[in-house]
């Protein structure tokens, strides 16, 4: 963790660099060329004969081979140089970049890009980058780590000065989360962590409620004193003060208090969109779960649910609710 | 391999899945066909310092494959004018990237295809193609 100063320090530091030209306009090592358009078309399963086949690219209304759209920002990469990181910088980017890294922002990933193609490319087109740092965002909380999330765009010309398109690209520098541990101790190949449901805290005064879950039952707790039900459980209740408690099983009968459907940020370990639910229990309290086996656009206030246990993969059990077919 | 006329397309159309099995050549070889010597997208152990447990695909490659997805419908002579792509988790190999998409919006010849492509990570991308067709 950076202290407030150095945190200051730091920010001053990186939104200076808006505005500001990476560098130079770059202009890509080669020129657009079959070998290059090749080798990309291999790899993503590209059979377009107007990238691939000249005689009957002469044919389509580009006259002659294109290079697929998408390998735009591809004839103005750096290549090999890459692999070495930026220990040493060679532009503003890199630059802002080691800022980040030396403060311990040692994580980067790509999180979303926009492009538009004014043409096609020809062979024999050289392309031209012109990069501007556009943005910085404050400091962000993210699935990956805390980060600052950085936009640059980039002006396509070719030889002629011609804009050939423009794209914008963000990234995230964060401070990793956590690195994974290299290798199983057998073959030294790690498999990817299936990812699961985020756990609930659990502690003195809620695990039993979760066991009980584990357990095949939705349970309810009751006050030793006055005998009212509450949820979720706490240690005192609310309506005599009274700590001592016991539990009834509920019959997960209910109705729908209300909802929301979750479509986005879709995080791993989950089925989307979710509807989360707040359901009304026939026994008179109130919980907060979710609904299955029904389409969202049907779900309406009020309607009748059955809750069941669910078990994640993982052995992780707990409440979901069901649309009711009964409606005694 | 023909073309679709700009008339032939309505807004709610579903496109043919695409299922893509994951390997370490496609990311590794799409890394370097895009030129991306970026060690995360070549090297196991740059992606785990990264807190990650495999080599994943860089954007280059995503952008390439849900371009490629759309014009295999749209046919070789549709034109891309424009795509956003919004990344979601990462794509390793082992994993099969299931690629759906559909239109949604068809105007003055050209048209927006809105592209998910998911893995067992939940959403690796979400995109929109936007491709100018004959016919209009």
């Amino acid at each position: 963790m950076l202290s407030a100063e150095k945190k200051k320090e730091l920010e001053e530091a990186i939104y200076a660099f808006v505005g500001k030209p990476i560098g130079p306009p770059f202009t890509g090592r080669d020129v657009v060329n079959e070998p290059m358009i090749r080798q990309w078309c291999d790899a993503m399963g590209e059979t377009s004969p107007n990238y691939l086949d000249a005689v009957a690219a002469e044919k389509s209304p580009h006259g002659g081979i294109v290079a697929p759209p998408m390998m735009l920002q591809a004839w103005v990469m750096q290549g090999w140089e890459m692999h070495e990181g930026y220990d040493e910088p060679k532009n503003e980017e890199h630059r802002l970049h080691k800022l980040l890294t030396d403060a311990g922002y040692e994580g980067v990933l790509g999180t979303d890009t926009e492009q538009s193609f004014s043409r096609y490319l020809r062979l024999g087109d050289a392309v031209t980058a012109d990069t501007v740092i556009e943005h910085i965002s404050e400091e962000k909380a993210t699935g990956a780590g805390v980060g600052y999330f950085i936009t640059t765009r980039a002006t396509f010309t070719d030889q002629n000065g011609a804009e050939l398109g423009w794209m914008t690209f963000r990234v995230l520098k964060f401070i990793p989360n956590q690195p994974q541990q290299a290798a199983s101790d057998d073959d030294g190949a790690a498999q990817p962590a299936k990812p699961a449901r985020i756990k609930p805290p659990m502690g003195h005064d809620n695990s039993w409620w979760w066991q009980a879950c584990t357990d095949g039952k939705i349970q309810i707790q009751r006050c030793g004193g006055c005998e009212k039900l509450r949820h979720p459980p706490r240690p005192m209740c609310g309506a005599c003060g009274s700590m001592e408690w016991d539990a009834v099983e509920s019959s997960g009968r209910g109705t729908l208090h209300t909802y929301t459907v979750i479509h986005y940020p879709q995080f791993p370990g989950y089925e989307f969109p979710i509807i989360a639910a707040l359901v009304d229990l026939e026994e008179g309290v109130r919980m907060m779960s979710s609904i299955s086996g029904c389409d969202y656009e049907k779900v309406e206030i009020g309607m009748p649910l059955q809750g069941v246990i669910h078990e994640d993969e993982d052995g992780f059990a707990l409440p979901i609710f069901r649309p009711r077919e009964d409606s005694q | 391999m023909t073309t679709r006329s700009f008339s032939s397309v309505d807004t709610g159309e579903a496109l043919p899945p695409l299922d893509i099995e994951t390997t370490a050549a496609l990311v590794v070889g799409g890394a370097l066909a895009s030129r991306d010597y970026t060690p995360v997208h070549h090297d196991r152990a740059a992606a785990q310092a990264q807190g990650l447990p495999d080599v994943f695909m860089n954007i280059l490659t995503t952008n390439g494959l849900v371009g490629r997805y759309v014009t295999d419908w749209a046919g070789p002579d549709a034109v891309v004018t424009g795509v956003k792509v919004k990344l979601g988790g990462p794509n390793m190999p082992g994993d099969t990237l299931k690629i759906r998409g559909k239109v949604v919006a068809a105007d003055d010849g050209r048209v927006d295809v809105e592209v998910t492509g998911e893995n067992s990570w939940g959403n690796h991308v979400t995109a929109t193609v936007t491709v100018a067709l004959p016919g209009a």
